[in-house]
């Protein structure tokens, strides 16, 4: 019967069996609970994350008109590896794009030097920002091409051609900006430049995303748990501008064929009313597939209408200088309302005067007459009321005072607790500078540096920190910090100036009499007492600017204004009357002097300023 | 009457009672791999699930009619059974539709089946007919043709009906031959082969040196002469001459080495004549000391040798391309996730993402979103790891376990060598099927699509497997009636 020494052989052969279903546990042990590779790959597997883009805030001005809104765009996404017997002329045809550009495009896809994150299991852009008759003849035939989506987005869509400094862009996110902010993922929009990319977090919401899920061909197949891991898109906040759209409109209006910028600034509030820069460009023409080439063309132009003159540009001040040099030359001792210094006209030295007036004069008629010998006696004795001292230590020391009582009127440095992205330095030049100019300590003096009395020289200034300074004075000795979106928090930012409120209605009176009898004479504004100050500023790349600066009414001023129109000439003659203008605007909200609006309108400085 | 009692108190209800729990786990198993998110009945015959119900219920009646007919039938007719499958096998090659690329499937009404289930009962009947004839030794090289024949002819068979995976479970029966009375050798040689096998292929790719030979064939010559010298070393008395030829290896490969600086040495050729110089070194060693124990180390040796050139030239020009791709996926030779390793990586994400706990009972996203081929039937064993996770797949394993030792337990308890050798047929089936599916699963298995026992979809397998247990439990049941 049955071989004893045999049986043994049931115990080896269950010993193997068991062997075998041990290691296979551990073998289970170790996929299951050891790695957890296998779990990323079933969820990257089945759920296809779908992002669901917020609409980006809407911008209004300071009356509620809309400026900025949104319009449907369209991309066309592909995923690579669901790409099925592609009848490339047909989709070609389809999206009205040629053969080379299809290929072209699939070979920039699945590069992974320029297309980072490639991966044939998730959605690429094919192209992006198409608007709805782009897309309109390919929409119906989508079926045909397995791999292809469309995907839902919105662009820009503006209300009026202007402000487009002010406004900025939106354009899609850059390779750096999606490596240092995970928020970014590639094809999203960010904002680039002005307000679109100040208040970027606000206006572009937070995204959602539906989670789907996926079959193993891609299909698919309804949403996860119901949509219970969803997360629902955060509309983008609104922004409400402090712009008022009327008086913008009007300010482009005015510098029409000429180079140059205008701004305007609520002085109690700090609410910047008017911000322009000509030459300007109409903001939707960098919206969508056209961005990319307009935006070249913008850059290549030599008259540079990407640049907001505004803010960036830099110009020395000129004579617009003089009302800021009356109240620190007053507060630091150097002279009172009652200093009187004489003028010899053109023949005055080391600075002639470039108006003929009675001798001696006063402050005030200083201010009036813009008589420049009178404010460089006047920058001389208050920097050097104590004399020199050993290693001209009592002059520097003074020197730091002034430029230091300068700079607290927002002058020669950035704002930087406001909301303007561009923006240039303007410069008031230190001590340090001149020691090194002048190579010594003792190398430099009044004499030396007195172009800086009547704001030609070394001092640089933008167009928005003259606007300021303006509001200082409308202030009667403190400005806010100009900003652009109208809020409470933007009108805490409260800074004063180092010049005490009692030098300051010599000045008003001053810069009111420039209307009455002086330099400004021909801008007046029937029963409207305004302030203000020509500035005609020598350049060495040609003609002289034109700048005026001003405030109005003189009681309770409402608006004050910079406006710089480049190799212009006269201040009076070209900055003047916009000025005035924007005032008439503001004030009575309509303009009676139709004939002057009309002059200045059509009033060519620039002949390559032409309107885009 | 009295027949039906007895069988009720004889049956093996502890096997009864794992195949059901195997049965019911499968259907389950099915239920969820062919779900979809619209469906919602588990009896829905137009589904998987439901039509495995009626698979379910059919399998138990043939058990039932099987363990009514006396337990001599399946003695007395086991040739006639096992020479109506050949037929009906070859009929089939002839007869059946060609389903990707296989011939397999035969049609009768609306129901199709696989012949080659019903071969693998026939075949165990026919070898424990004849092995438990009178006279019948397993040493009597004139009793080994006919058995050779008799697994010999339904494999190759299949192999035309192109069923690779179906004909490689005939291996199976080696597992019995070893428990009636086969030398254990032949086990280990067959685990040495494909030992040898691997390390030739994984390691052909990687040369040594540039043209001087692979590192496959190296690193085979060694471990031989590793044998060799082992075997000498614990088996006999020349412990001091194994290590004079583990030395005298070394000193060739250092030889060699320094010689191809200078001069253009084939690795191959050095290690094929050191083994050559091996055999004939044993050889002396065995004429000088009068000792025949190394006659057969030496032609273990030169057959190993000649196994593992032929070994790469049999990959390289017999196997087809997508078996080869199989085994280098297999190997980790090479990682082709969209083609060939697609299944495998895919199942192992499937099992992998369970976790311990599993997701849930329909809750899995690999197999409701069909990323797993073949899940209700070859792949299984995917759903189980996927919506259970570990535990749950343990206790699958664990009821496998149970049953196949209570199988052997059975088997050793038969008083004819029929029922026992029968015994070891059913247990090494189920044994090679558990192995092979489980193992593909699992990724350490190359991809043979071979059911998963009592889980897999499909009334073939199904009714395969249970016929082959029940005949079992039959002939189990019929030893008591005997005693009585
Ligand atoms: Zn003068």
């Amino acid at each position: 019967m049955i071989n004893d020494t045999l049986q043994n052989r049931r115990t080896v052969i269950a010993i193997i069996i068991t062997v075998v279903i041990v290691i296979y546990i551990l073998r289970l042990f170790s996929i299951q609970i050891i790695e957890s590779r296998y779990k990323e790959g079933a969820d990257s597997n089945a759920f296809f994350k779908k992002t669901q883009f917020p609409p980006r805030g809407l911008i209004y001005d300071r009356n509620h008109t809309l400026l900025v809104y949104n319009k449907p765009a369209y991309n066309i996404a592909l995923i690579m590896r669901e790409i099925r017997e592609l009848d490339t002329l047909a989709f070609c045809k389809a999206l009205n794009i040629s053969k080379e550009y299809f290929i072209k495009r699939i070979a920039e896809i699945r590069d992974r030097k320029k297309n980072y994150g490639y991966s044939s299991y998730t959605p690429q852009l094919f192209m992006t920002q198409l608007g709805i008759e782009d897309i309109a003849t390919i929409q119906q035939s989508m079926y045909k091409y397995p791999g292809f989506y469309i995907q839902n987005r919105t662009l820009r869509e503006y209300a009026f051609p202007n402000a487009a400094h002010v406004l900025g862009s939106i354009g899609e996110v850059s390779q750096a900006k999606i490596e240092s902010d995970s928020y970014y993922k590639q094809g999203d929009y960010t904002g680039r430049d002005g307000i679109e990319k100040t208040y970027e977090k606000q206006l572009r919401g937070v995204k959602g995303v539906e989670v789907l899920l996926r079959d193993a061909k891609g299909r698919i197949k309804g949403k996860y748990e119901n949509g219970k891991e969803d997360v629902a898109p955060k509309a983008g906040e609104n922004l409400n501008l402090t712009l008022d759209a009327q008086l913008q409109v009007l300010a482009e209006k005015l510098l029409k064929g000429k180079m140059g910028s205008v701004v305007a600034i609520e002085p109690s509030t700090g609410e910047i009313l008017a911000m322009v820069s000509n030459p300007s460009f109409n903001p939707s023409i960098l919206v969508g597939r056209q961005r990319s080439k307009n935006y070249m063309q913008l850059v290549r132009d030599p008259l540079k209408p990407l640049m907001n003159r505004a803010t960036q540009a830099q110009y020395s001040p000129g004579s617009a200088f003089k009302p800021i040099q009356a109240l620190v030359c007053q507060q630091m001792g150097g002279i009172s309302a009652n200093t009187l210094f004489s003028c010899s006209g053109p023949g005055s030295s080391p600075i002639k005067c470039t108006h003929s007036h009675g001798s001696p004069v006063s402050l005030l008629s200083a201010i009036e007459q813009s008589c420049n010998p009178y404010f460089w006696n006047a920058f001389k004795v208050t920097v050097e009321k104590n004399g020199y001292g050993e290693k001209n230590i009592l002059f520097r020391t003074n020197y730091d005072e002034w430029a230091d009582k300068m700079k607290s009127f927002g002058l020669g440095e950035k704002f930087t607790d406001g909301d303007i992205y561009e923006q240039s330095r303007g410069y008031i030049p230190t001590q340090k500078f001149y020691n090194k100019v002048y190579r010594a300590e003792t190398g430099w003096r009044a004499i030396t540096i007195r172009s800086l009395s009547i704001g030609q020289g070394e001092v640089l200034v933008t167009p928005l920190q003259l606007a300021n300074s303006m509001a200082v004075i409308a202030n009667n000795g403190y400005y806010i910090t100009p900003h652009l979106n109208r809020c409470d928090s933007m009108r805490k930012k409260i800074h004063r100036c180092k010049v005490d409120k009692k030098y300051f209605p010599i000045v008003y009176e001053g810069m009111c009499r420039v209307f009455e009898s002086g330099t400004a004479r021909a801008s007046r504004i029937e029963g409207l007492v305004m302030c203000g100050k020509t500035g005609t500023v020598e350049n060495s790349h040609g003609d002289n600017h034109s700048i005026f600066v001003g405030f109005a009414p003189r009681e309770n001023p409402k608006i004050a204004i910079a406006v710089v129109v480049e190799n212009a000439g006269y201040g009076s003659l070209y900055a003047a009357p916009i000025f005035s203008l924007l005032v008439e605007q503001f004030i009575y909200r309509k303009i009676k002097r139709t004939e002057l609006l009309n002059k200045t309108c059509v009033t060519v400085t620039n002949s390559n300023v032409k309107e885009r | 009457m009295s027949k039906n009692v007895s069988i009720k108190y004889a049956l093996d209800w502890t096997t009864v009672f794992y195949f059901v729990v195997l049965v019911l786990m499968g259907w389950i198993s099915i239920y969820g791999a062919s779900y979809d998110f619209d469906q919602a009945s588990i009896f829905d015959f137009d589904q998987r699930a439901g039509k495995q119900f009626i698979w379910i219920l059919t399998a138990i009646g043939i058990a039932g009619v099987l363990l009514l007919v006396d337990s001599k039938m399946y003695s007395i007719f086991a040739y006639v059974i096992y020479g109506a499958a050949i037929l009906l096998l070859i009929l089939t090659i002839f007869v059946a539709k060609d389903i990707k690329g296989s011939r397999s499937w035969l049609e009768i009404g609306p129901v199709s089946f696989q012949p080659a289930e019903l071969a693998k009962m026939a075949t165990a009947l026919a070898l424990s007919k004849f092995m438990s004839s009178y006279n019948y030794k397993l040493k009597n090289w004139k009793d080994l043709i006919p058995l050779g024949v008799i697994i010999f002819l339904p494999f190759s068979l299949i192999i035309l009906q192109n069923e690779t995976g179906s004909a490689l479970v005939f291996v199976a029966f080696l597992l019995m031959l070893y428990r009636e009375g086969m030398n254990g050798i032949v086990l280990l040689l067959g685990t040495f082969a494909i030992f040898l096998f691997i390390i030739v292929i994984r390691y052909s790719i990687i040369p040594i040196q540039i043209d001087h030979g692979s590192l496959g064939i190296v690193l085979a010559m060694s471990i031989i002469l590793i044998v060799q010298a082992g075997y000498a070393f614990f088996f006999t008395k020349h412990q001091k001459e194994s290590i004079i030829l583990v030395l005298g290896a070394i000193g060739i490969a250092l030889i060699s080495y320094i010689i191809n600086i200078w001069y253009h040495l084939n690795y191959d050729t050095v290690t094929i004549i050191t083994i050559i110089a091996s055999c004939i070194y044993w050889t002396v060693i065995e004429i000088m000391n009068r000792y025949k124990k190394y006659w057969f180390m030496i032609l273990f040796s030169l057959i190993s040798v000649a196994f593992s050139f032929s070994a790469y030239y049999l990959f390289d020009k017999v196997l087809e391309p997508h078996q080869q791709i199989r085994i280098k996926v297999l190997l980790s030779m090479e990682e082709d996730l969209n083609g060939a390793g697609y299944n495998v990586n895919q199942s192992k994400i499937a099992i992998g993402s369970g976790g311990f706990w599993g997701k849930g009972f329909l809750n899995g996203t690999q197999t409701k979103l069909k990323y797993v081929p073949e899940q209700d039937t070859d792949f299984i064993f995917c759903t189980v790891g996927e919506e259970h996770g570990f535990w749950g797949s343990t206790l699958v394993l664990f009821f496998y376990w149970l049953l196949l030792m209570r199988l052997l337990r059975i088997a050793e308890r038969q008083r004819d060598s029929f029922s026992r050798v029968y015994a070891y047929c059913v247990t090494s089936i189920l044994f090679f099927h558990l192995t092979i599916n489980i193992g593909m699963v699992l990724g350490i298995m190359p991809v043979i699509g071979i059911p998963l026992p009592f889980f897999s979809y499909g009334g073939s397998s199904l009714w395969g497997f249970t016929i082959l247990l029940f005949i079992l439990l039959r002939l189990d049941a019929a030893r008591l009636e005997r005693m009585r």
